[in-house]
């Protein structure tokens, strides 16, 4: 078993490396059926979609990293058929309005429901007439009212798949403790270290052998949660979560909820009136210090979502190269930099979720300091 | 002259680079010179590392 162990190690890193590219193999890749399209081009002149390979490559780009309102695997492009499924739209505009988003017909067609008229442009909702006119304003975005979207979208459907996925794992691992004599078994077996890592290497050195198992569960949530949502972005179901601004900003916010309301008077005191700084010095200091408070949890909202953003630009970028360059050598090139990268994106993916889960222990740590000493600053 | 703020990223981009490297570089000689404590050198490089990260990452945004 110990011999097998490597190997069987190795093939399922090269599986997971290697799924990336499934979201890239659709139909409309195809390079015959490109150079045919690019013909069509030519002949037929200015239409409105991009059609030469690179604008492709660009405008999928974009698509993936907004977030969706259906789920697509993968388009027909000379059928213009959809593969996946619609999901709910719910919206809150003079009373609920919930209808399935296979109405707005990818984007395509006016969707109504109880009398009000909507559009869907870049994944935005627009309330529009019947006739579906959106007023262009300034920069090209549509001054159209836009309702308050509570849909259950691409992101959301990730998210609380995630979120079912944590609770079953955990009260699995939980449950098998009484049942196995104090022995994690199954799926237990690799999550019961990474738990105790949490704890010993993170935790405890941050915040402190007496205080920190009140910050335990938000410090497991945060880190499984976007270690699970980072990985789920490498799938090919083309998931964009943790890449997303907004779910990056309200963990960050949750991190400065937590840090402001259980911080002693201590922390307080060492933001408004430093001790140990001549006084003129102090109140320099504390509008300095107060701004700190809000740039921590802003650092860690812009770090996750820049890296995860990053880290599928770069990805699916080289992997679109293999169809600019078509070409022997351009393609296994860019497979072998995309195989490559794919495997340090699983680093960073887990790297990540560790630096946010550190760097929300040591606020939490920071704000929870006790002991006083009086010559050090 | 205007200077593009793409040039300002760009600078901002290679000090952070710089700013990395160095952390790696100085990490790297306190593991070799201390080997045992290379579990605590490591959190702390990646703590640096990650500070300055977040300034380039802004740095890349703004532009």
């Amino acid at each position: 078993m110990v011999i097998s162990n490597k190997p069987l190690r190795f093939i399922i890193a090269t599986l997971v490396a290697c799924l990336p590219l499934i979201s890239f193999a659709n139909p409309e890749k195809d390079s015959a059926k490109v150079k045919t399209e690019v013909a069509h081009q030519a002949t037929e002149g200015a239409h409105a979609e991009p059609t030469d390979v690179k604008s492709k490559i660009k405008a999928f780009i974009n698509h993936h990293l907004l977030d969706s309102h259906d789920f697509t695997f993968s388009v027909n492009e000379e059928t213009g058929a959809h593969y996946g499924f619609s999901l709910p739209v719910i919206l809150w505009d003079n009373g609920l309005q919930v209808f399935s988003s296979s109405k707005f017909h990818h984007g395509e067609e006016v969707a109504e429901s109880n009398g009000n008229y909507y559009v869907l442009h870049h994944e935005k909702i627009y309330k529009t007439d019947a006739a579906g006119t959106l007023t262009e304003g300034e920069h090209g975005h549509p001054t159209n009212a836009t309702p308050l979207d509570l849909s259950i979208t691409k992101s959301v459907v990730g998210i609380l798949g995630i979120a079912i996925l944590m609770f079953v794992l955990f009260t699995s691992l939980a449950k098998s403790y009484a049942k196995n004599n104090g022995i994690a078994s199954g799926a237990g077996r690799f999550f019961e270290p990474l738990v105790l890592y949490v704890r010993d290497e993170i935790a405890i050195p941050n915040i402190g052998e007496k205080g920190y198992k009140k910050y335990m569960s938000y410090l497991l949530t945060i880190f499984f949660f976007i270690f699970f949502l980072n990985i789920l972005g490498l799938t090919p179901l083309g998931f964009n979560v943790t890449g997303n601004i907004a779910i990056t900003a309200s963990l960050a916010l949750l991190t400065y909820l937590i840090t402001t309301l259980t911080a002693n008077k201590n922390y307080w005191g060492h933001i408004f009136w430093m001790p140990g700084v001549p006084t003129p010095m102090k109140f320099i200091l504390a509008p300095i210090e107060l701004l700190g408070t809000i740039i921590k949890p802003f650092s860690l909202m812009i770090r996750l979502y820049a890296n995860i953003l990053a880290g599928h630009v770069v990805l699916m970028s080289i992997i679109g190269l293999m169809f600019i360059f078509k070409s022997w050598i351009g393609s296994t090139l860019s497979f072998g930099l995309a195989f490559a990268l794919s495997i340090l994106e699983i680093l960073v993916a887990f790297l990540q979720a560790y630096i946010f889960t550190m760097l929300s222990a040591l606020y939490f740590g920071a704000g929870n300091e006790e002991h006083h000493h009086d010559e050090a600053h | 002259m205007e200077i593009p703020t793409i040039v300002g990223a760009g600078l901002i981009v290679i000090g952070a680079g710089l700013g990395i490297g160095r952390i790696g570089g100085s990490a790297m000689d306190a593991i070799a010179r201390q080997p045992e404590a290379s579990g605590k050198i490591q959190t702390a490089m990646l703590i640096a590392a990650a500070l300055i990260e977040g300034i380039g990452f802004a740095a890349l945004f703004a532009s």
